[in-house]
């Protein structure tokens, strides 16, 4: 158990810029079965994902439902194991970890569900909610317990905490649940936070609300985060770097304002067309969507993945050879031929 | 008399649903007038009553219901006057269907989607299965579903392609208006631009009117003729949408407006101070009164619906 304290929040600062989860070549498969036995294949739902997130940086994964950023991030965490490659959390390998190493890695990661309502138990109340982690954390007295539930509390801004305390998660709004659901994961101290789609379930006003909570706290505690979307809109305003995913692989990379403003693959262009801003305009044209659906994760289309759709595709190249990570400026990789 | 142009004209619509803490004022006293080709969507955020009115309109009431009153006229007809029978012949699925929230999961998972399409169109029209099929098959096209999907079962289908199915069944009976209760909120950015390309091209095509339900103002832009902002049961304000998307009126749907991200600009979102009041033992005047940044003395009294540049907002700013 390591509390924060002035001492550890200077010594995270000092290490901001060095690298504390790293990502390498991370494949997760799950694989068929016909009628319970015999193999049929593999659903290749992470396949090839290299990715660096640095000590109090924010990034974003975008992709649509299916592309496999779920699973991505249940690996970070540690919830199944990957196929292929590694997952290096300050500089331990997840792999290696034994019950003990477990422990030490899931008391600093915070997790954010997507629907708050599920993600809180019906039958406990605030108190007990927030209670248990640290109990299984270790942390021994009533007081201390007592004293990081109130401060929790506080930090979602819940107040007066005594009010919500007793509560039982049905007689919270959308909104405040998700914040018990936040609160809940900042209590263990974490160093890195992983949040599923945090905003998708709630109320347009509600949303900004929750995502300045986020990175209220990404700032003050200096939290690593992932902050997992299809809603690039909202991104822009907690994330550093935005990592966009399409069928298992993360086929562009880059800082926020490159992405949003100069994207440089098909896909990453069709996103940014589909998301709208409020404009009566809109109704007047037509969008232009690449036709069909993402493919499936079982037999991924040879060469690029995106090639069935895509509009610019080069015969012979793009739906032969899986393409190449180029960098057609710094800090910006593409995974696509037409910038090779 | 030009009620009766419009296609659908709704006077002081009022839905109670009756609970042991007293009333809740679902929809309290709602105008609204839609002409044919036209969509409007209302606007507005959870439990501000805008599914209840959809549930109002076409009166399926649930069994709590208590106070349900106010005028209903399509095609200047008062269809508060039939009876539940006459409703169901004349209005339900014939004039007005609806797409209800989350239709697409609530399709039959043990029915080919083909024949739960042809349904409504045995039931309400009277023809032959071998017909409606033809039918379904019709409105498969309009929507974009390939035909031969008609054998299917829905959960061979993807989430956007069910959502399509969902809509080809309320197109069937060739409606004059189709409620569409969050449409694409549990959609993806693509699937759901795509849906809307699907609302775009059957108005255009077959002149149908559209009420759109929404709390998703971005989205609401691409099919909105006119925007209607509700909250805690009451219209707020009523506009084209040029002008709403250009610089709304009322303070709630400025609010709304500043609290949706935007892809560019540096103008970071607002968010909206406090919860919507519970629709139960509502305090007397205006009820976003505890939320407004420009409230002032008038606001205590229930403001009257003003007119401006033939747009209608209940506020006192504008009298």
């Amino acid at each position: 158990m390591v509390a924060v304290t002035k001492d550890n929040v200077a010594e995270m600062q000092a290490k901001k810029g060095t690298i504390l989860l790293s990502i390498k070549d991370l494949r997760v498969w799950f694989e068929l079965r016909r009628f319970g036995f015999g193999h049929a294949g593999y659903v290749k739902a992470v396949d090839g994902v290299t990715f660096d997130v640095h000590h109090g940086e924010a990034v974003a994964v975008v992709g649509e439902s299916g592309c496999g950023k779920s699973s991505l991030m249940k690996t970070i965490l540690g919830l199944y194991k990957p196929t292929k490659g590694d997952v290096v959390f300050d500089d331990r390998n997840l792999k290696d970890l034994d019950t003990k190493g477990k422990r030490w890695f899931h008391a600093r990661v915070g997790y954010v569900q997507q629907d708050p309502y599920g993600a809180l138990p019906p039958f406990m109340n605030v108190h007990r909610i927030l209670e248990e982690p640290l109990i299984i954390g270790g942390v021994k007295s009533k007081e201390e317990r007592d004293r990081r539930i109130t401060k929790a509390l506080e930090e979602v801004k819940m107040s007066p905490v005594d009010d919500f305390l007793p509560k039982f998660p049905h007689m919270l709004s959308g909104g405040q649940q998700q914040r018990i659901v936040i609160a809940r994961a900042m209590i263990m101290e974490p160093k890195f936070l992983v949040a599923d789609e945090p905003v998708s379930m709630l109320d347009a006003s509600v949303r900004v609300e929750i995502l300045k909570l986020l990175s209220g706290l990404q700032k003050t505690h200096n939290l690593s985060v992932i902050y997992i979307t299809h809603d690039l809109a909202t991104v822009s305003y907690f994330s550093e770097r935005i990592f966009v995913m399409y069928a298992g692989n993360l086929v562009e990379k880059g800082k926020v304002r490159q992405i949003l403003d100069t994207p440089l693959h098909p896909y990453t262009m069709a996103l940014l067309t589909g998301t709208s801003e409020p404009d009566a305009k809109n109704a007047e044209t037509f969008k232009e969507i690449p036709p069909g659906e993402p493919p499936s994760l079982v037999n991924p289309p040879t060469g690029c993945r995106f090639h069935p759709r895509c509009s610019k595709i080069i015969a012979g190249l793009c739906d032969v050879e899986e393409p190449q990570e180029f960098e057609p400026e710094p800090g910006h990789l593409v995974s696509c031929w037409l910038y090779k | 008399m030009s009620q009766n142009n419009k296609l659908l004209r709704i006077e002081e619509l009022i839905l109670y649903f009756n609970t042991t803490q007293g009333a809740v004022q679902a929809v309290d006293g709602v105008n609204l007038d839609l002409d044919s080709n036209r969509a409007v969507v209302i606007l507005g955020e959870s439990g501000c009553g805008k599914s209840s009115l959809a549930k109002a309109i076409l009166r399926l009431l649930p069994r709590n219901a208590g106070n349900y009153s106010g005028r209903i006229y399509i095609n200047g007809q008062d269809v508060m006057l039939f009876t539940e029978e006459e409703f169901r012949q004349n209005v339900r699925w014939t004039s007005i269907s609806m797409v209800p929230q989350a239709a697409m999961n609530a399709l039959n998972p043990v029915m080919r989607v083909g024949d739960q399409v042809a349904e409504p169109a045995m039931v309400h029209l009277g023809v032959n299965k071998t017909e409606a099929i033809a039918m379904a098959k019709k409105m498969f096209q309009h929507v974009g579903v390939p035909e031969d999907f008609i054998s299917r079962y829905p959960f061979e289908l993807s989430g956007g392609m069910r959502q399509r199915v969902a809509i080809a069944m309320a197109l069937i009976t060739s409606p004059n208006l189709i409620i569409l209760d969050e449409p694409t909120s549990a959609l993806d950015v693509l699937t759901q631009a795509n849906i809307f390309n699907v609302l775009k091209r059957l108005k255009r095509e077959l002149s149908i009117s559209f009420i759109l339900i929404t709390h998703d103002i971005a989205t609401s832009s691409e099919l909105a003729d006119d925007v209607a902002v509700m909250y805690a049961g009451q219209i707020v304000e009523m506009s084209d949408a040029k002008n709403f998307f250009k610089e709304p009126l009322h303070p709630y749907s400025k609010k709304l407006m500043a609290s949706v991200p935007r892809l560019h600009g540096d103008k970071e979102p607002d968010f909206i101070v406090g919860h919507p009041p519970s629709l139960i033992n509502l305090a007397p005047g205006c009820r976003f009164a505890d939320r407004c940044p420009s409230r002032f003395e008038k606001c205590v009294q229930d403001p009257p619906i003003i007119e401006k540049d033939g747009r209608k907002v209940k506020c006192w700013l504008y009298s």
